[in-house]
């Protein structure tokens, strides 16, 4: 799988760009600005297995927390990535920023592969590609100033800014909606919303191209998730920013990104453009997902039959073979149990892994082939 | 009309602390009738949980006023032995982190074993069939396997489950459920709910559900409360709050929910500023710093809850016409978008 390194990148290959602007779903938010359809981040393949060491004796295991991930994200838009925990989410935002070394295949950003650069060469790149964290309070160091915190970025890659440091990190307080006044407090005196606006602060010192946020709101209640999910979105129309938000609510992954990757035992069973994959989602792991989500609202809500899922997920130690989901999927059969469905594109920009989708066009057509 | 199984009248809770008295609850009223739901909305702080383990009796240190009725017996009023007789029986608590509610030195079987045997006088062997039962009845494949292992050794569902079995097991009137589905995946927290359901209507138990979750609350409830620093806001049937809320907090909390089943809108409705500490409460209407529509009788007087239809209650100083009209104009297109 290492053999993707040589050679240009393939950016943009004809067919690969997965924003389908032919369907006017997506580029709602984009600002006119940024450099749309360009393509800002391409994952091919990405694999990481960690050892797990079960015993003296027992066989060396290995986790497959990522297994094959393949994705890209164009500059402007908001890419979901969404799934329950231990699918790999997590693990493949860590990949892209290079805070874990992946086992196998390519990341390409901004097209350089970026997937084997030593930390050295690597710094550089800090500045184009940030991270939002999700637990505000392990996230902001206690012993810190906001105005060190927030500095922090300028000091290390060593940045001389008009008007000084201090403006700069006053300029970014006031961005996220909080008080240049605050410059000298520390974290302890902030609520967690607060201290979230000052990570993203952190996050947007240097203007980075694209912005990985892993579980942005999980951590929050509820009216300050949704002060931070407009701070984001405001940010990004004024900024042009590029998310890749990483999250298990499938709400808030609806309402915030153009196009919704989703994950089960660290593979991608479904990709698509957000009102597409909402509205006609195809992978059954994907229907049974959203027919779980309560929704608010008297008893005569309209509420999708609920699918329920019998059992847990498997552990990545051991996944099922072939497709993942088959030990709970109600349309498995025994070509689920042999063959590995790819993913394939049945919509446009639309592509899911399963023999058997649901909502597939043409229905039962979609099946040829895979046998 | 006879009292429900359990009647809370006026409940005040508070902790004395180096910073004064933090009055955590401020005279909360509800009832709740065998096989009904109680759910109690709110945010951090809002003492939701407080008002829980009031009635379990397990607050150590803070005061307690008010009334609290379960089935006849005044809660407040009865020695910690006796209260300690009628919890696990009469009524029973299922906790957001089971890894933390469970004795990690215990297998899973022996902690409901003990919980059983304390209120029924039975063999190890008998209770230890009942607990494999219990284990069954909540899903647990292979219990007979199952119930020798220990806590870490289940996954966060099956810990969750084990809890409630262990809640459960005998036969409790009440059930209490804190934040029970919070720390679990979509999937597995729509079985844990559909558990909850099933066993109240097997059992007729009457249930508190406390969660921050409209979505989560909407599932079970019959009637909802919506607590904000420590008082109700609002209290009423699950159909009319989410057909008519009026308070203008139940609102910001519908619209700062993005909803998978309408089309997104550009911006939540979100509510400005934070939840207030409760060592520091604002005077008045706790809410209005953050409210929209505060004026000057919510900025000096606390709105008291009253009656503005059959069963639902709004502590709010807006007057009904005009909060009807708001809701209807302004904030229902916002929450409701495309539905």
């Amino acid at each position: 799988m290492n053999s993707f390194g040589e050679g240009s990148p393939g950016r943009g290959q004809a067919g690969r760009d997965l924003v389908a602007r032919p369907m006017d779903v997506v580029p709602l938010e984009v600002p006119p600005e940024a450099p749309q359809g360009e393509t800002l981040l391409e994952v091919e393949a990405l694999t990481k297995h960690f050892p797990a060491h079960s015993g003296l004796f027992k066989p060396k295991q290995l986790v497959k927390a990522v297994d094959g991930v393949s994705f890209t994200v164009t500059a402007g838009e908001t890419l979901g990535l969404v799934g329950e925990s231990g699918c790999g989410k997590t693990t493949t935002g860590r990949l892209l920023v290079r805070l874990i070394e992946p086992t196998s295949g390519r990341i390409v950003f901004d097209g350089r592969d970026i997937t084997h650069l030593r930390p050295g060469q690597m710094r550089p790149l800090r500045r184009d590609i940030q991270m939002i964290f999700q637990d505000p309070y392990s996230s902001l160091n206690p012993r810190h100033t906001v105005g060190a915190i927030v500095g922090a970025p300028f000091r290390i890659q060593k940045i001389s800014t008009e008007g000084g440091v201090k403006k700069s990190v006053q300029e970014l307080l006031e961005l996220v909606g909080l008080s240049p006044e605050h410059y000298n407090r520390y974290p302890h005196e902030f609520s967690g919303g607060q201290r979230q606006r000052i990570g993203i602060a952190r996050t947007l010192a240097l203007k980075p191209k694209l912005i990985i946020a892993d579980e942005p709101v999980s951590a929050l209640d509820v009216s300050i998730q949704a002060q931070v999910i407009n701070l984001l979105e405001d940010l990004q129309d004024t900024l042009g920013l590029t998310y890749l938000v990483i999250a298990h609510d499938l709400s808030v992954v609806r309402h915030i990104s153009d196009r919704v990757a989703v994950m089960y035992l660290g593979k991608i069973a479904e990709l698509g453009p957000r009102k597409s994959l909402y509205e006609t989602p195809m992978h059954p792991y994907t229907v049974a997902l959203m027919s779980a989500v309560p929704i608010p609202g008297p008893a005569s809500t309209k509420r999708p039959k609920r699918i329920r899922l019998e059992g847990d997920v498997p552990s990545p130690l051991d996944p099922p073979p072939a497709c993942p989901f088959h030990t709970r999927c109600w349309k498995a059969q025994d070509v689920c149990r042999q063959i590995e469905p790819p993913l394939r594109e049945l919509r446009p920009g639309h592509r899911v892994a399963c023999h058997f989708p649901e909502n597939a066009p043409g229905d039962g057509a979609a099946v040829a082939g895979t046998g | 009309m006879t009292a429900p199984f359990l009647q809370v009248k006026d409940l005040q809770v508070s902790f004395p602390t180096d910073d004064g008295l933090v009055r955590s609850v401020n005279d909360v009223s509800f009832g709740v009738a065998r096989g009904e739901t109680l759910g109690i909305v709110g945010e951090s702080g809002s003492g939701k949980s407080v008002t829980s383990l009031a009635i379990m009796g397990l607050l150590k240190g803070a005061k307690r006023s008010g009334e609290i009725w379960l089935d006849g017996i005044s809660l407040l009023d009865a020695s910690s032995e006796e209260v300690r007789k009628l919890r696990g029986r009469k009524m029973a608590m299922i906790f957001q982190d089971p890894l933390s509610a469970m004795h990690p030195f215990y297998s899973v079987g022996q902690q409901i074993i003990e919980a059983y045997r304390i209120h029924h006088r039975v063999t190890k062997a008998v209770a230890r069939k009942h607990a494999i039962d219990m284990l069954n009845r909540v899903g647990i494949p292979r219990p007979d396997k199952r119930v020798d292992d220990y806590p870490h050794q289940f996954s966060g569902g099956m810990r969750q489950r084990a809890m409630i079995a262990m809640a459960l097991s005998c036969d409790p009137e009440l059930l209490i459920a804190d934040e029970p589905t919070t720390a679990l995946d979509v999937t597995v927290q729509a079985q844990i709910l559909d558990l909850i359901r099933d066993l109240q209507r097997d059992f007729n138990t009457a249930v508190i559900l406390i969660t921050h979750d409209l979505g989560v609350v909407s599932e079970l409830s019959d009637n909802i409360l919506v607590m904000y620093a420590g008082r109700a806001a609002e209290y009423a049937s699950a159909e009319d709050l989410f057909t008519a809320p009026e308070h203008p907090y139940t609102w910001g909390l519908l619209g700062s929910m993005p909803r998978l089943d309408a089309e997104p809108t550009d911006r939540l409705l979100q509510i400005k500023g934070t939840p207030p500490s409760m060592i520091n409460v604002p005077a008045g209407c706790a809410f209005h710093p953050r409210c929209p529509y505060a004026d000057l009788a919510s900025r000096t007087l606390v709105p008291p809850l009253t009656e503005v239809a059959p069963g639902h209650r709004v502590a709010c100083h807006i007057p009904v016409e005009e909060r009807r009209r708001i809701w209807q104009h302004d904030i229902r297109p916002a929450v409701e978008g495309g539905r």
